[in-house]
């Protein structure tokens, strides 16, 4: 896009000069081109406000070489200078000097008029009024929350009632997938794990000749924590992400939308199926990574440890009491409660762009396990109260 | 069917998102059998009136009544069983994507209907027939065309032959000939089965073609600039941004 030869070209000039009473022409020479440096708008607005009897600015472009968007945004730039300008009158801009591609273009910026109102402000708000907006913002999520849980345990009655609306085959595809899927990595963590704790408590235990007690300390560390908190934490990252993922996407889709307005509550269609799948299938992943777990002891004690693999059976049955078994099962369906939820209450609340959707499973990962090891805690502390 | 009688009436209507005034005081009305069309530059908010009208956003201030009811003030379970009469196509289609287009069309049959499976396989497969995709009931929405996830979000908007059919640009993105399909479809909906459209479309051969009544929203106003018959709107409207419209800035 150019009106002349390029040869030679020198770099964009601008001097500004009045050439009548109360016109002040610009005369741009060189080549106007966004690949290099352009002169500063400073100049013009010097030579514009040292002169107040100016009311006409135009443009001489004879030495003018090439010119490409640089000169437009140039062009934009003067234009507000000029109906900016601290005057009663405002300043005519006569565009007849310039090339007529550049006429045409400019003119085209301004075929739409500005949107009142649409414009964002980006005002710097003080610190102050920027603590108090994100407390104020907190609470606001809180109360999200809450409602969220409040119509998730409607829907859930609703469920028990049998009133509930929800596609029984889609239950049983996200139970496919929230169950039997995870069973590889449920496998392998909770294998390792097992392994960890029987190498760490048995070279300690050795230390007293106490070593078969390492089947006590495996069995259970895993029955009654690591058990539920492994299968927790890997379904968090597993299946928490993909719920606030797949509903985050349906609602940038306005597939959310589509159900609202048939008729059907996105809370008893998407949530609750969610939901109970993984009340019913994060206690079965839990039984199993118990017995996983179990297992990488059992390798441990009995390949490093001269365990007897009867010895390390009936020293594990020994330890066991069915109380340690339901602590840990019970922990693990308010986890799936809590993945569910954290899951799909961030995905429910999306925003509308993929940024959004990203931001809400990295939020569902993150909140589901951090209440997964608060309550954990909180666990220890009542059990221990209890005598549990 | 006596076509006077209103089925939609929006009074004083305003909607904002946060302080983001969009368009105020408007008022229309649209009867029973009408094609009403919201007509309007881009961006100036005719999405969010069908939003507004069809229950996903609330109204900033006014009212929107559907046949004597306040849809507004009526509680969520009577607003829930007036949108069940519903169908409504988005402006990005917004097909389930998890289920392929015949199961789309099923799921509101299945869930408002008593057909049985075969039955509702038949009535899915008639609708993508009616828009032009026959053969294509078990694709996924991501297996076909922009233009053909426009169509097939039409067949679910009809899917329970719905009083009322909201369509956001049913032709955006479609050939002129499956355009021209649409237009007789909508007739065609309107005259055999009593339907009132309201659609929100730019294409001006298509609004002089089926629209019988209509709105203008103006982005410099912030409010309606005119209303009525579209073809007596260009006879007879005085105002330069709706002549600029219909006769594409010829005026
Ligand atoms: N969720 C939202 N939050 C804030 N502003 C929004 C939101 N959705 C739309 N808007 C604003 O509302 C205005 C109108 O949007 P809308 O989608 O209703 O336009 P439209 O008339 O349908 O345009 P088009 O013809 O391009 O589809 C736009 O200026 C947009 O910036
Ligand atoms: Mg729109």
């Amino acid at each position: 896009m150019n009106d002349s030869n390029t040869h030679n070209s020198t770099p964009a000039q601008l001097t500004a000069r009045k050439t009548a009473d109360d016109t002040l022409t610009v005369f741009l020479s060189g080549k106007w081109t966004l690949d290099q440096p352009l002169p500063d708008i400073i100049e013009l607005k010097k030579a514009l406000t040292a002169d107040n009897a100016v009311r006409t600015l135009s443009f001489d472009t004879q030495t003018l070489q090439e010119w490409d968007s640089g000169l437009l945004v140039f062009l934009i730039k003067a234009r507000d200078l000029a109906s900016s300008r601290n005057l009663t009158q405002n300043l005519n801009i006569d565009l007849s000097g310039l090339p007529d591609g550049a006429k045409r273009l400019f003119q085209l910026t301004t075929a739409v008029p500005k949107r009142e109102g649409a414009e964002k402000s980006d005002t710097r708000e003080p610190f102050l009024a920027k603590t108090g907006g994100a407390v104020i913002n907190i609470a606001g999520s809180f109360k999200e929350m809450l409602d969220f849980i409040g119509d998730a345990s409607i829907a859930l009655l609703k469920f028990m009632t049998g009133r509930a609306t929800y596609r029984s085959s889609d239950l049983f595809l996200i139970i496919q997938e929230c169950g039997v899927e995870a069973l590889a990595i449920v496998t392998l963590i909770s294998v390792l794990i097992g392994l960890i704790l029987a190498f760490v408590g048995a070279i300690q235990l050795a230390m007293f000749g106490a070593q078969v007690y390492v089947a006590d300390l495996v069995a259970i560390a895993m029955l009654r924590e690591m058990g539920a908190m492994m299968t927790g934490i890997i379904m968090a990252g597993r299946t928490g992400a993909a719920f606030a993922a797949q509903l985050g996407t349906m609602q940038v889709n306005e597939e959310i939308d589509a159900l609202k307005t048939l008729g059907l509550q996105p809370m008893e269609f998407l949530v609750l199926p969610r939901m109970l799948a993984l009340i019913l299938m994060m206690p079965l992943l839990c039984i199993y990574s118990d017995l996983m777990g179990v297992l990488g002891g059992a390798v441990v004690g009995i390949g490093a440890f001269d365990i007897t693999p009867v010895q390390y059976f009936e020293q594990t049955r020994g330890s066991v009491h069915l109380s340690h078994f339901l602590l840990g099962v019970v922990k693990s369906i308010i986890f799936g409660i809590v993945i569910a939820l954290a899951g799909c209450q961030r995905g429910m609340n999306c925003g509308r762009s993929a940024t959004a959707v990203g931001y809400a499973a990295t939020s569902a990962v993150v909140t589901a396990i951090v209440i997964i090891i608060a309550l954990d805690g909180l666990f220890a502390v009542i059990t221990n109260i209890l005598g549990v | 069917m006596d076509p006077k009688t209103a089925h939609i009436t929006v009074r004083n209507l305003t909607m904002a998102y946060g302080d983001f005034v969009l368009m105020e005081d408007i008022s229309f009305t649209i009867f029973r059998g009408d094609i009403f069309i919201i007509m309007g530059g881009s961006g100036c908010g005719k999405s969010t009136l069908l939003k507004i009208l069809v229950g996903l956003k609330s109204p900033a201030t006014g009212s929107v009544t559907i046949d004597d009811l306040n849809f507004w003030e009526v509680t969520p379970g009577e607003r829930g069983k007036i949108m069940r009469r519903f169908g409504i196509l988005y402006q990005s289609g917004a097909l389930w994507s998890s289920l392929t287009l015949a199961d789309n069309i099923a799921l509101p049959l299945e869930q408002y209907t008593d057909l049985n499976k075969k039955q509702i396989r038949e009535v899915a497969s008639y609708k993508l027939a009616l828009v032009g995709l026959t053969g294509f009931e078990d694709y996924y929405p991501s297996e076909i065309s922009g233009g053909m996830r426009k169509r097939a979000g039409l067949a679910r908007a009809m899917a329970l032959d719905p009083d009322i059919l909201f369509f956001d640009e049913p032709s955006a993105g479609l050939d002129p000939v499956s355009a021209k399909l649409l237009d007789d479809l909508i007739l065609e909906l309107r005259d055999s089965l009593g339907t009132t459209l309201v659609v929100v479309t730019h294409e001006l051969p298509s609004i002089f073609a089926i629209g019988t009544n209509s709105v203008f929203l103006d982005v410099e106003t912030k409010t309606m600039s005119a209303s009525g018959d579209p073809n007596a709107l260009l006879k007879e409207c005085k105002d330069p941004n709706v002549r600029s419209f219909l006769t594409r800035g010829r005026e």
